[in-house]
């Protein structure tokens, strides 16, 4: 019998639980998790801000899903210390949990730099988690003028939720376009004229010199008055508790494919975790959700007893506004195909014979076909290219891999 | 499970899956009312390329990637069917994003659609299977255990 404990409670960790529960039905699992609630889409606190889903919409998986597997679920509880040699997970109100096997899927907290005066500005949010949009949420009100500090993924779905909630949205960032984590700079104006489009306003590479109640100077000289202040800088994985323990950690806790630590019996898994991405050939910190199941399921089997390995993930993601949809896969090296109109561009990164990655924004139809191209590393040489760079379609396969993907038994 | 698999050398071509997929999931008994003069949303694709055309729709993976990445818990795995609850669903594009079929796409609400075999609309059983004039398409059971071949008419459909 094992005695599995997994701290955190997000995406990562139901993944976790599912994996070990393919393997072991009975051993107890205990999971710790910080948040007072059950599991939510993480991604979805700015869909909420937009009314585009609910609080019970939002659950991630049904109220009863830690009964039936078998889970006792610590809320509100927060792990304080890992003991390795000794087994235990420390709580924060001291209580002592013991363990066989441990995932640590904490996570990451957001990253907030030492802005001057920062300290005088009363409403200011983050927007990580649910709790801090409900905050955010109260804070709102018609004539607002929010600045959101940070244009990429999380504060540009921010702004997009509460968009139509206040009187106006600046966003600034230190980089010189929108989205600069996956996009370059011609996609990012594509973006960025779209959203301006929708109401946005942006200050891009300017940051803020510094706060003064309401107001926000920045580097450029120009201020910002704003009544509500969200910050949306970045990110940093939660890594404390295994590097305190001992363990291997750089950006994230450092992980093989099987998703082992180099502590014996601990995991690792989700956006706190340092794994291998096939897309650069080294471990990276690969902060999005799929990657989070994935990983945590490949912990959870691991745990388990059970053989896993996650060999083929690679950045990717998925992300639109106002109806603009930017997919982006693997990473942008090689030859580039490309196809461009007023609104959208399609660029295919090709190198080696293989499809290195893309950028779709506006035409993204059956996109995943090229990230399974990407994953698997098809030869380009077996493929009829000129057929499946103007359109994602399994047509530019060949017969063979036709019968395979659609003939064969599923 | 029964599956539906598909035969390149039979399918014509004629996209009639596209038409009774999309009528079969419409909640309409009148194809006429149901179809004509609208754009259509079907759960199939006629893949066309060099002297080929074959439909694809969702394969109902052993380990499906859609499920495993939406980022709304939409997408679910039960008794071998693959499903989306369209009501969580925020359109997000995800499961686009990871289909390696490219077997989901927005319906007309914006939520994601996929084929879910006909098992919960009118039709009972997949109405491409059911109405391909080629038999080019069928709804049959491969797994090694069970060979034979299903094809018992619904007269329920059409
Ligand atoms: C606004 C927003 C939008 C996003 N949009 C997308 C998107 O569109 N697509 C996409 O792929 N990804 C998106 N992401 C990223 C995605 O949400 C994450 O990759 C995913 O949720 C990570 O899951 P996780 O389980 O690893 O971590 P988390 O969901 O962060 O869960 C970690 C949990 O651990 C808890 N914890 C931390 N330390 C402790 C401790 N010591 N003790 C107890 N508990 C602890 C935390 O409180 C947290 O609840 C978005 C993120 C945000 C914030």
């Amino acid at each position: 019998m094992e005695q599995y404990v997994i701290i955190g409670n997000g995406v990562a960790t139901v993944g976790c639980i599912e994996g070990i529960r393919s393997v072991d039905k009975e051993s107890p699992i205990t999971v710790v998790s910080g948040e007072n609630h059950k599991v939510y889409g993480r991604p979805l606190i700015s869909y909420y801000l937009e009314g585009k889903t609910d609080l019970e919409k939002m659950k991630y998986r049904p109220d009863d899903f830690y009964d039936k597997n078998g889970v006792t679920l610590l809320l509100g509880k927060k792990a304080t210390a890992v003991d390795a040699k000794a087994g235990t997970v420390t709580l924060d109100d001291g209580a002592k949990l013991p363990y066989t096997k441990l995932c640590v899927a904490t996570g990451s907290s957001p990253f907030v730099p030492p802005f001057e005066n920062l300290e005088s500005v009363k409403d200011k949010y983050s927007f990580m988690t649910l709790d801090d949009s409900l905050a955010l949420e109260k804070a709102l009100f018609p004539e607002a003028k929010v600045l959101i500090v940070g244009a990429g993924l999380i504060g540009l779905k921010c702004a997009e939720g509460i968009l139509d909630r206040v009187a106006s949205v600046t966003i600034c960032d230190l980089a010189d376009r929108v989205l600069s984590s996956i996009l370059d700079t011609e996609c990012a104006a594509l973006m960025q004229r779209h959203l301006e489009k929708n109401g946005m306003t942006f200050l891009l590479g300017d940051s803020v010199a510094r706060f003064e109640t309401n107001k926000a100077f920045m580097k450029s000289g120009k201020e910002v008055d704003f009544d509500v202040l969200v910050l949306a800088v970045g990110v940093r994985a939660n890594i404390g508790l295994v590097r305190d323990a001992g363990g291997e950690t750089d950006r994230g806790i450092v992980v093989d494919e099987d998703m082992s630590t180099t502590l014996p019996g601990i995991y690792a898994a989700g956006d706190c975790a340092q794994g291998p991405d096939l897309s650069i050939g080294a471990k990276r910190v690969l902060a999005i959700l799929p990657n989070a199941y994935m990983q945590g399921h490949t912990a959870g089997v691991n745990m388990a007893g059970g053989e896993a390995t996650l060999k083929n993930a690679i950045p990717m993601n998925s992300i639109g506004f106002f109806g603009l949809h930017a997919m982006t896969a693997g990473s942008y090296e090689g030859d580039l195909y490309e196809e461009k109109t007023e609104d959208s561009i399609k660029r295919l990164f090709t190198k080696d014979d293989v499809l290195k990655g893309y950028i779709l924004i506006g035409r993204n139809e059956r996109a995943g076909i090229y990230t399974s191209m990407i994953r698997e590393k098809t030869p380009i040489s077996s493929v009829n290219f000129d057929v499946l760079r103007k359109a994602a379609t399994t047509a530019g396969f060949s017969k063979q891999t036709r019968k395979d993907k659609f003939s064969v038994p599923v | 499970m029964k599956r539906v698999y598909v035969n390149e050398e039979w399918c014509l071509g004629c996209h009639l899956c596209e038409f009774n997929c999309a009528f079969a999931n419409s909640g309409l008994s009148d194809m006429v009312l149901a179809l004509k003069g609208k754009p259509i949303y079907p759960r199939i694709h006629v893949e066309e390329g060099d002297k080929i055309a074959y439909a694809v729709s969702c394969r109902h993976c052993e380990d499906p990637m859609c499920v495993k990445s939406c980022i709304a818990g939409a997408i679910t795995k039960e008794d071998g069917v693959v499903r989306i609850d369209s009501n969580k669903c925020v359109g997000c594009y995800t499961c686009i994003l990871v289909c390696p079929y490219g077997a989901l796409a927005p319906g007309e609400s914006g939520a994601m659609q996929k084929c879910e075999l006909c098992l919960q609309n009118s039709c009972g059983e997949p109405a491409c299977a059911k109405g391909c004039p080629n038999n080019a398409i069928v709804y049959e059971d491969r797994s090694p255990k069970n060979t034979v071949i299903d094809d018992a008419a619904n007269p329920a459909c059409f």
